[in-house]
């Protein structure tokens, strides 16, 4: 068959809905935008162990240790059901690491921001696995099946990581005016860099358009980001907080609210490399890796010498 | 010696009663730490009673360009299905 002829007939099983699966043929361009997009994903999940697992040994009881545990360690989790999506396409787990060590590839740009406080973590819960959830749940419908079957794992598995977040975030709006302060910094803090976590604005959104063709994606990153704020700020109110936004006002005729311009030039140089702890966050990445390497090695080595006796 | 370690295809039975079915595939270095390791990753909570791990370049798949072949000539075949036959309503028990 010639590549036109493929390509009409992929083109038209993504307008019926009909999911491509690892084997089928698929335009060059749709494989690789996927493994930029899946391996990004899948760095996200890893790099963003690190913000809150500064906190683990720190949590103020048991149950919060807990859960904070569990949830460092579903991201782990999200993490490998997404390289191993993205090897379905043809590329190796070593060379996406690689990639990521080495700056070349690109993670959520929310994980170069330092915890600072505790309230950082209710924060983080609250509004950046909240973030996620309203980025990920569409993509359960993405029109890559193993990209869809892992993001329904993730999606089931957020949820605890937004509620226990904003439940801390509770608890300290119900304590100690010093407690409710350090919810409100941290509020401050994270509010922004949430709204970032969205991406450019769809007219500076080179790849929008044709991810939502492809039914990749299958709402704008602007869209998207109005619902975050829509459902987040009667959340705010709840915890009894302030949106540090002036120009955020409901407005009736759209029924939407409107909020103010996101500092661009702030998100794009935190993506660029230079926000508050990327070089520390790469760091621990490489060092995990290398400091990791002669336990792979003698995993190798044991596996090899058990096969060995058996065949004996 | 610096070989990766090779990629296994994970399959968990849910409940007993159940088959088990693919959810996904992880690195390991071995059967044993594949199950380890698919434990860890694919049941944190609740979600398999068994596991079976297989290594990737072990299985055996059709090719999807081959499906007109392989499923086109079921598709005309209706009657291998009951309610091809037509019985009178008033027939019972059937
Ligand atoms: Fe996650
Ligand atoms: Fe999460």
């Amino acid at each position: 068959m010639d590549t036109a002829l493929l390509e009409q007939h992929f083109n038209e099983k993504i307008d019926q809905d009909i999911r491509i699966e690892p084997k089928d043929w698929m335009p060059d361009h749709y494989r690789k935008t996927l493994i930029r997009q899946i391996s990004q994903h899948a760095h996200s999940e890893i790099v963003g162990m690190l913000p809150e697992a500064n906190w683990i040994t720190r949590a103020p009881s048991l149950r919060r240790k807990a859960a904070a545990l569990a949830k460092v360690q579903d991201e782990a989790g999200h993490g490998l059901y997404l390289y191993s999506a993205c090897e379905t396409l043809g590329v190796d787990r070593d060379d996406l690491f690689a990639d990521l060590h080495s700056g070349k590839a690109k993670y959520s740009s929310i994980f170069n921001y330092p915890t600072l406080t505790w309230a950082d973590m209710g924060a983080i819960g609250w509004l950046v696995d909240g973030a996620a959830i309203m980025n990920q749940v569409p993509l359960c419908r993405a029109s890559y099946g193993p990209y869809a079957r892992a993001m329904v794992r993730v999606c089931k598995e957020e949820s605890f990581h937004q509620r226990q977040g904003y439940e801390i975030m509770l608890t300290l709006c119900n304590g100690s005016d010093e407690q409710k302060k350090m919810a409100q910094d941290a509020l401050n803090r994270w509010w922004w860099p949430s709204l970032m976590m969205f991406g450019p604005t769809d007219k500076d959104s080179k790849h929008t358009e044709q991810s939502m063709r492809w039914r990749i994606k299958r709402f704008t990153n602007d869209e998207l980001r109005q619902k975050f704020v829509d459902v987040t700020v009667p959340q705010a109110e709840l915890l009894g907080l302030t949106v540090p936004d002036k120009d955020l006002k409901w407005n009736e005729e759209r029924g939407h609210y409107d909020f103010g311009e996101i500092d661009w030039k702030e998100f794009f140089n935190v993506i660029s490399g230079n926000g508050p702890c990327n070089k520390q966050r790469i760091e621990a990445r490489k060092s995990a890796w290398d400091n990791g390497a002669w336990v792979r090695e003698a995993a190798n080595a044991h596996a090899e010498k058990k096969a060995k006796r058996k065949a004996a | 010696m610096n070989k990766n370690w090779p990629l296994w295809e994970v399959f968990i039975r849910s409940k007993a009663g159940l088959n088990h079915k693919h959810v996904g595939s992880l690195h390991a270095a071995d059967a044993d730490m594949a199950i380890q390791n698919a434990r860890d990753v694919y049941t944190r909570r609740n979600e398999g009673v068994s596991i079976w791990v297989v290594e990737s370049t072990n299985i055996a798949a059709s090719d999807p360009a081959d499906s007109d072949q392989m499923y086109e000539p079921a598709k005309d075949k209706v009657y291998r299905h009951p309610t091809f036959y037509n019985l009178p309503d008033e027939l019972k028990h059937m």
